[in-house]
């Protein structure tokens, strides 16, 4: 008998008599903006959120957001940057990304996260190799909150997707805080419409 | 791994006796239920989310041969190789087998308590796999070669000075310098590498769906995600346990596991892994390792509802002040108590004394596992099993006889004018004694209720 038939006969001898399952949650959440919601979730979780700017230029944005940056590689065809995705081999050679620039599909207001997938990366390691990441959101694809989220539910059938949910975090010493543990350093939301 | 019996209360004397550690343990871990706390208040429907969840888990539970036969075809039709362990020894071998026959020698890994169950990495490096803990609290413990001390929060128990002296012999930082950026920033630097040219990556899990094949972990840190895009080779290792109906359902557990952790309402990245990305492979490796005989203990098999969320060990006051070491197993606190033994009864006998059974456990318990309850219920089979230590076992003996008879207690209790003299001096401070042990017990009155009651109220009523 193989471990696989061995471990489910003994689990179908040894389990409990059959429970229900409970129907899907509904919650309303509390009142207000979706949008204001989300932007004092973020920065709870240590993101920060900048406007879009006037003149449309999300490059100039980026270049005056991180005026010391040298390699600036966009997964959006929004943002030029410097690096071009599709000459990438070998998900390692983006380890040298100062900031990175992708389009999140929704945003969550309840958490402030964002759902990406890797359909929006192209290359995953986008995501955390890079030292900043940049994330467009249109303000008009926040859902309330996790269940809604969860609901979104062709988003799931990705090969890859994350709530990434302000930038990456330890407080594994003495529980401080800090903001770049071994992923990104920073997420800057900007809220432009797609 | 040992098979000695763990004397709680002997391990736990040594940290009891590091009091700058003691002191802070307590206090940071009380800091994460405060944090707890005000999250789960701040949701008019937490309250309804915990009766989902422990809904949703006992319905899975009850139905697990099914959803993981579900799950596999799922996996499979994804793309992942699925691999079934039928305990902690094969789970290694497949490991290795995976790696060796794929040339593969470098594993960076995400944290997983099923792996440090399966004592999974020094099986690895003897036989000549090099393994990096790539979370920052696991990367301490395993520099000092030392188990983690809390499911969450592995290094927990160390303080800034004692980083800077691990991390100093080990990956060659300043000796003087603890600064806990400083640590943080030279752990990020030392570990890059490793990400890079690692050969495979391994996850464990915090949900596997049914429904969609996916392996879903909630991390902070970036760590997995890494682990996971980096090498050619990717490994989850899931305990059955771990799986869920349908991706709807995530909706209930992740609004709750890091409000119940860290009191942070989600974790920094909850990540979805359903399918390899080209030219690479996903391994799966579904571990029972006792869980299906655990399933047939009626008293029991809630235990298994558990999402390792830890809220049951920062709430409990024994776990906050005797570390997580000294349980002497891969699961502390309240949730190892009742866990622990299942592995190992005689190992294990002193565990479930290592609880006052206030039941806060229990209350903050985000799947409801009735953990206080399950608590009390091991005490009674393992006092029937005489597995008890000889003190405990004799000190209840004399103390079941005299409560059990009315006439004998009043004796008892008036002639040695307190109740906590009913015990012999010699058996509540002698060597053996848990209780007697870090404190003085206190004085009781100097009447009995029941003298009192006599000469005040019965009094009065002219009785007797």
């Amino acid at each position: 008998m193989s471990s696989r038939d061995e471990v489910l006969a003994r689990i179908r001898k040894n389990q409990p008599p059959p429970l229900p399952l409970p129907a899907a949650p509904a919650f309303g959440g509390p009142a207000g903006s979706k949008l204001e919601r989300f932007k004092t979730a973020l920065a709870r979780m240590g993101g920060k959120l900048a406007d879009p700017p006037a003149d449309g230029d999300l490059d100039g944005l980026i270049a005056r957001l991180f005026p010391k940056a040298g390699v600036i590689c966009s997964a959006t065809p929004e943002v030029a940057g410097n690096r071009r995705l599709d000459q990438m081999r070998q998900p390692a050679e983006l380890d040298d990304v100062d900031v990175g620039i992708v389009r999140a599909v929704f945003g969550v207001a309840e958490t402030g996260s964002l759902w990406l997938t890797d359909a929006q990366f192209r290359v995953n390691t986008l995501g955390f190799l890079a030292q900043h990441l940049v994330a467009l959101l249109d303000p008009a694809r926040i859902v309330l909150d996790m269940h809604h989220a969860y609901r979104e539910r062709s988003q799931f059938d990705a090969r890859y997707g994350v709530f990434m949910t302000g930038p990456s975090a330890t407080a594994d010493i003495e529980g401080i805080l800090i903001h770049g543990a071994q992923g990104i350093r920073t997420l800057t939301v900007v809220l432009a419409a797609a | 791994m040992s098979m000695k019996r763990i004397d709680h209360a002997e391990a736990s004397s040594k940290f009891i006796k590091a009091k700058d550690h003691l002191d802070f343990h307590d206090k940071r871990l009380w800091d994460l239920r405060t944090k707890r706390d005000r999250e789960a208040e701040g949701m008019p429907e937490w309250e309804d989310l915990r009766a989902l969840a422990s809904a949703i888990k006992e319905h899975t539970l009850t139905h697990l041969a099914d959803y993981l036969e579900e799950f596999e075809r799922n996996a499979i039709a994804n793309g992942a190789q699925v691999h079934w362990a039928k305990d902690a020894a094969e789970h290694n071998q497949i490991v290795v087998d995976i790696m060796r026959s794929r040339g593969a020698r470098t594993l960076v890994k995400a944290k997983s308590m099923l792996t440090d169950e399966c004592d999974m990495r020094p099986f690895l490096e003897n036989r000549g796999i090099e393994v990096m803990e790539t979370d920052l609290g696991e990367r301490i413990q395993q520099l000092d070669d030392e188990p983690p001390s809390h499911i969450v929060v592995p290094a927990v128990h160390k303080l800034r000075g004692d980083v800077a002296r691990v991390f100093s012999e080990t990956i060659g930082t300043d000796a003087k310098n603890s600064d806990v950026h400083y640590l943080a920033e030279s752990q990020r630097q030392h570990t890059r590498p490793y990400f890079l040219r690692a050969d495979a990556g391994m996850t464990g899990a915090n949900f596997a769906v049914a429904e969609t094949g996916t392996v879903v972990v909630c991390t902070n840190e970036g760590n997995a995600d890494l682990s996971v895009h980096l090498p050619k080779l990717y490994i989850a290792s899931i305990g059955i346990e771990k799986v869920i109906p349908k991706i709807e359902h995530l909706g209930v557990f992740v609004r709750m596991l890091s409000r119940s952790a860290l009191g942070s309402p989600i974790t920094q990245l909850t990540s979805h892994f359903r399918a390899p990305r080209d030219g690479t492979e996903m391994h799966i490796v579904l571990v029972d390792n006792g869980r299906s005989e655990r399933l047939g203990m009626p008293d029991f098999w809630y235990s298994l509802k558990c999402i390792r969320c830890g809220a049951c060990m920062n709430t409990c006051p024994v776990y906050r002040r005797s570390g997580g070491l000294s349980y002497g197993a891969t699961y502390s606190g309240p949730i190892g108590v009742i866990i622990d033994p299942t592995f190992n009864l005689r190992k294990y006998s002193s565990l479930p004394f290592a609880s006052t059974l206030n039941g806060s456990c229990t209350s903050v318990c985000p799947v409801k596992i009735n953990i206080h309850e399950q608590i009390y219920k091991w005490r009674q089979i393992i006092a029937e099993r005489h597995q008890l230590p000889f003190v405990k076992k004799e000190a209840m003996q004399i103390a079941g006889k005299i409560l059990a008879n009315p006439r004998m207690y009043r004796a008892a209790v008036g002639t040695a004018g307190t109740g906590i003299d009913l015990l012999p001096r010699f058996m509540m401070y002698n060597k053996l004694n848990a209780w007697g042990k870090q404190r003085e017990v206190p004085k009781a009155p100097d009447k009995t209720f029941r003298q009192w009651y006599l000469e005040n109220r019965a009094k009065k009523r002219g009785k007797r």
